[in-house]
């Protein structure tokens, strides 16, 4: 499962590349949406680990425009049910990831990112 | 207590491809729910675990932790240990993010200093250099337990970089066995990164002697 949760965490680590190798643009995104459990300890816990304007801009590339441009001063529950629905509840099943630096192009097939490098990539 | 996971969606030709959970596993579910009370008191948000194989143990860990509870990323240089992570956590309702990758390649940018709790279960067996080192490329079964020299060539790796992906209270629950040099392994955490290392369960089993060291940050002084 490609969640965004998940594409907020990935970075392009291919050799050389290390300054706007991150966000990967998604590209040729299949979606689903599938219902996860609503925990707002878990996500109250897990803001501070957000790149926030990445996961805004990987959100409306899907066509979500449901966040807002910042952290809200006052979470609360509506926030974070919004914040539950696009971090863990959009998944991209079919479609790429792209480097905005270097153009590598990182698969994602039946849910799975293929993150590998070939040997003469790796830094 | 936690029932070991459901694996009977696996089948034998899975097997075939990925590691078969056995006695280096259990142990180290063991350890995990050895450990239950101090990880759910820890409240971890971010798991990593490498080589996820079958997927036993994130599901395990999903189980102890509560699914919503925490993100179980899971790393796998074999595409089918990918899958079966991900069947493995659907068949027993916790939700797993699989990704095809080595180590924490992919991640490290940004999960710098914030993995609440990293397991590997190495391949640690002694093998020929060589022997480990195709096994890598070829991304196989064998990938999952030759280890090179000592059984150390993968976990080596690996040791690099756990003090940059702990997080303040993070933990690294990592298999070895005694042809590994377990004083070693806990001196150079120590003297190189400053990581406190305890054997926190040993077994034998078989020919092994199986060990599961907890490494993690000193504690301020």
């Amino acid at each position: 499962m490609v969640r965004l949760i998940t594409h907020n965490l990935l970075a392009c680590h291919a050799k050389g590349c290390t300054t706007n190798n991150f966000p990967l643009q998604i590209k040729d995104a299949q979606l689903a949406l599938r219902e996860a459990e609503f925990n707002p300890d878990f996500l109250r816990g897990f803001i501070p680990r957000i790149e926030w304007a990445a996961l805004v801009s990987a959100a409306r590339q899907l066509g979500d425009e449901s966040l807002p441009n910042e952290v809200p001063e006052m979470i609360d529950d509506d926030f974070l049910r919004g914040l539950h629905h696009v971090l863990l509840e959009i998944h991209i099943d079919e479609g790429a990831m792209v480097c905005p630096n270097c153009g590598h192009v990182y698969p994602i097939s039946s849910g799975i990112p293929n993150m590998l490098l070939a040997e003469h990539e790796i830094g | 207590m936690i029932p070991t996971p459901d694996l009977s969606h696996l089948r034998k030709a899975d097997y075939e491809r990925i590691y078969e959970p056995a006695e280096d596993t259990f142990i180290l579910l063991d350890a995990l729910e050895q450990d239950a009370e101090s990880l759910r008191a820890s409240a971890p948000r971010v798991c990593l675990e490498i080589g996820s194989g079958s997927g036993c143990v994130s599901t395990f860990l999903g189980a102890l932790l509560g699914s919503s509870g925490a993100l179980y990323l899971c790393t796998d240089i074999n595409p089918h240990a990918a899958r079966c992570t991900r069947l493995t956590g659907s068949q027993n309702k916790i939700s797993l993010d699989p990704l095809i990758g080595s180590l924490a390649a992919p991640l490290r940018h940004r999960l710098t200093r914030a993995v609440d709790v990293l397991i590997f279960n190495p391949p640690y067996v002694p093998t020929e250099e060589d022997e480990a080192a195709g096994a890598q490329v070829d991304a196989g079964i064998t990938g999952a337990w030759a280890g090179g020299a000592r059984g150390m060539l993968v976990t080596d790796a690996l040791l690099e970089q756990v003090e940059t992906l702990l997080s303040p209270h993070g933990r690294f629950y990592l298999v070895a066995v005694r042809q590994n040099d377990i004083p070693a392994i806990e001196a150079r955490m120590r003297d190189r990164h400053g990581l406190d290392s305890a054997v926190v369960l040993q077994r034998r089993a078989g020919g092994e002697h199986l060990f599961i060291l907890r490494i993690a940050r000193r504690p301020p002084v």
